[in-house]
């Protein structure tokens, strides 16, 4: 760990990953709430034509595909809210003509449509500390507003007719959503990169549903696996030279799997922890196991040793007790 | 005291069209302070479009609502209403009880604010009122419907409303939610709120109503007391909200007993 610190390309590379795994999940919540998990994958195309616009006219890349993406995403945004049947197809044109701009412009700055590759699949030890300065400032701004404004986005994302009638301004608040999106999309394109960075958006949330309950709780949960699995797969893939991108989306994803599992082992032990609580004779409800088919009926007197246990009365039988309940017997 | 209680809800000349078909045709109706006034009316009568017109939800073509005396586009104090939609709760799987009913407290917060003791305290009151403080950190999606309606009326009630609006709460719900349902009611409207409940029967909220009013194909067939509806009952041709509601003369007593006698006479 001291190794991987000492160089100051690798320095940049776990804070850019470590600030990309906590802005992801915190606006992917919100995302995912409302049912629009694939948004970030389209407005990752639309990055492109950005991206391209700077390879042509010579500047950086980040600030020019952070506002190509929050022009798409609020089009995209606009175009949900006009209920249009194309809206739909809107989304795909917007897509795929963001890509193909992006393609075409890095075409004709010489560059070519390989230069793109580091930014579809992210490039994170190239990250310069004008890039590290920007993600740093938006992230700032992007958590702020994921969690200062959680009641207000939590009521927009989850019901939008009720949240309007609290005085809410619920298509400002969409707007902010998919404009923050946007921004997280364009500025992972070093990390992760364009092709990958909705999978931080979407896998930490799904993952953190099935471990922990509730929305502010999941929030949390979503963001801890973001950064774990960032700064994780970053220091990884310094070690075993693999891309780092892939290897944190991998990861994250591993957790989700990971995550049904356990949550069953969660459901389980909530539901024997609410057992006791619940039955009046603890004994009884923690040790009702039938017995095999029993034609021999216990009785005072039927030649098996009577014990008084709690409330009722067992029959020592072979060794071990034997309780009648019902129509059959429980061993106790 | 006043002398005429003051209009809290009015809607004039209301018309409202989806798409090209007109559902609401020049609607006109009312709440005052301390009214229970139940809406009424065959399936496709207009109802549900009716309330969410009243709240801004959907548009209007024509005509005026106003609320608390402020047209609708002025109207900023919405912590004066509580809104309960047609059950809706299925969207709001993965929240816990808790966090669904403090979703109707935002009107009274602002933005950046953590909750205050008085949030946090409205709250914990609101979920004790329909019975829920035991399922408080339970996931909403793991309720039985009757609950989930119960979380949804206490988001409603957790702004301390002066004005509570209920889209066929009763539904698909069984007699013992609905006796909650009137108990909580019965509260509100002892403490001086108003009410205006879609229904589709008037069921065990029956004693609780001023007043009814009936939509029949977008357009008030009735707007008077209950018991005025069972002379008009062949007249609307019968429809199934009376089959249930119990008009006798009696109801005013009734009310009064729900009430705990503590309405001022």
């Amino acid at each position: 760990m001291i190794e991987i610190l000492s160089y100051p390309f690798m320095q940049r590379a776990l804070i850019a990953a470590l600030l990309t795994g906590l802005i992801a999940p915190a606006i992917g919540t919100y995302v995912v709430q409302r049912r629009l998990s694939l948004l970030g994958d389209g407005l990752g195309h639309v990055a492109l034509a950005g991206v391209g616009l700077a390879l042509l006219t010579g500047t950086a890349p980040i600030p020019l595909a952070v506002v190509a993406c929050i022009v798409g995403a609020i089009v995209v945004e606009i175009l949900r809210q006009r209920g249009k049947a194309s809206g739909d197809v809107g989304l795909a044109v917007l897509f795929y003509g963001g890509l193909a701009a992006g393609v075409f412009l890095s075409g004709i700055s010489g560059v070519g449509a390989g230069g793109l590759t580091q930014y579809l699949f992210g490039s994170l030890t190239t990250v310069t500390h004008n890039d590290l300065t920007l993600i740093g400032l938006l992230a700032v701004v992007i958590l702020a507003i994921t969690l200062g404004l959680a009641p207000q986005l939590y009521a927009v994302s989850t019901d939008e007719e009720f949240a309007r009638t609290q005085g809410l301004r619920v298509r400002l608040y969409h707007i902010a959503v998919v404009s923050l999106a946007a921004v997280t999309v364009a500025l992972a394109m070093r990390t992760v990169g364009l092709l990958l960075v909705s999978a931080l958006m979407v896998v930490p949330v799904a993952a953190a549903r099935n471990l922990v309950r509730g929305f502010t709780s999941g929030l949390a949960c979503a963001i801890a696996i973001g950064v774990l699995t960032a700064v994780g797969g970053a220091a990884a893939s310094f070690y075993l030279n693999a891309a780092p991108g892939a290897f944190i989306v991998l990861l994250a994803i591993a957790v989700f799997v990971l995550s049904w599992p356990l949550s069953y082992l969660i459901r389980r032990r909530r539901a024997a922890a609410v057992l006791p609580e619940l039955a009046d004779d603890d004994e009884l409800i923690a040790a009702h196991t039938v017995t095999e088919s029993h034609p021999h009926r216990h009785a005072p007197g039927c030649g098996h040793q009577a014990v008084q246990h709690g409330n009722h009365t067992d029959f020592i039988h072979e060794g071990h007790r034997h309780a009648a309940h019902a129509d059959h017997y429980d061993e106790h | 005291m006043l002398l005429e209680a003051s209009v809290v809800l009015e809607a004039e000349d209301l018309t409202v069209e989806l798409g090209a078909l007109p559902v609401l045709r020049g609607v006109g109706m009312s709440v005052r302070a301390g009214e229970a006034v139940a809406l009424l009316g065959g399936n496709g009568s207009g109802k549900s479009t009716l309330v969410r017109a009243l709240l801004g939800l959907l548009p209007h073509q024509r005509g005026v609502v106003r609320l608390f005396g402020f047209p609708l586009r002025d109207f900023r104090n919405w912590s004066r209403i509580g809104y309960v939609p047609q059950r809706s709760a299925a969207l709001l799987g993965g929240s816990k009880v808790k966090e669904v009913v403090a979703a109707g407290r935002l009107a009274r917060r602002r933005p950046f604010r953590p909750l205050s003791r008085a949030d946090r305290d409205a709250i914990r009151q609101a979920i004790g009122q329909v019975g829920l403080s035991e399922q408080l950190n339970d996931d909403i999606a793991g309720l039985s419907g009757g609950q989930q309606q119960r979380a949804l009326i206490a988001r409603a009630l957790v702004a301390e409303p002066d004005l509570l609006v209920l889209d066929e709460p009763t539904s698909g719900v069984d007699l013992d939610h609905q006796r909650v349902l009137a108990e909580v009611l019965g509260g509100l409207l002892a403490g001086g709120a108003s009410v205006l409940v879609v229904l589709h029967d008037v069921g065990p909220l029956g004693p609780l109503i001023d007043r009814a009013v009936v939509l029949s194909d977008g357009r008030v067939a009735h707007d008077g007391p209950l018991g005025d509806l069972g002379q008009q009952r062949h007249r609307l041709g019968g429809h199934e909200y009376l089959d249930h509601g119990r008009p006798t003369p009696h109801d005013h007593d009734e009310r009064e007993q729900l009430l705990g006698g503590a309405m001022d006479p």
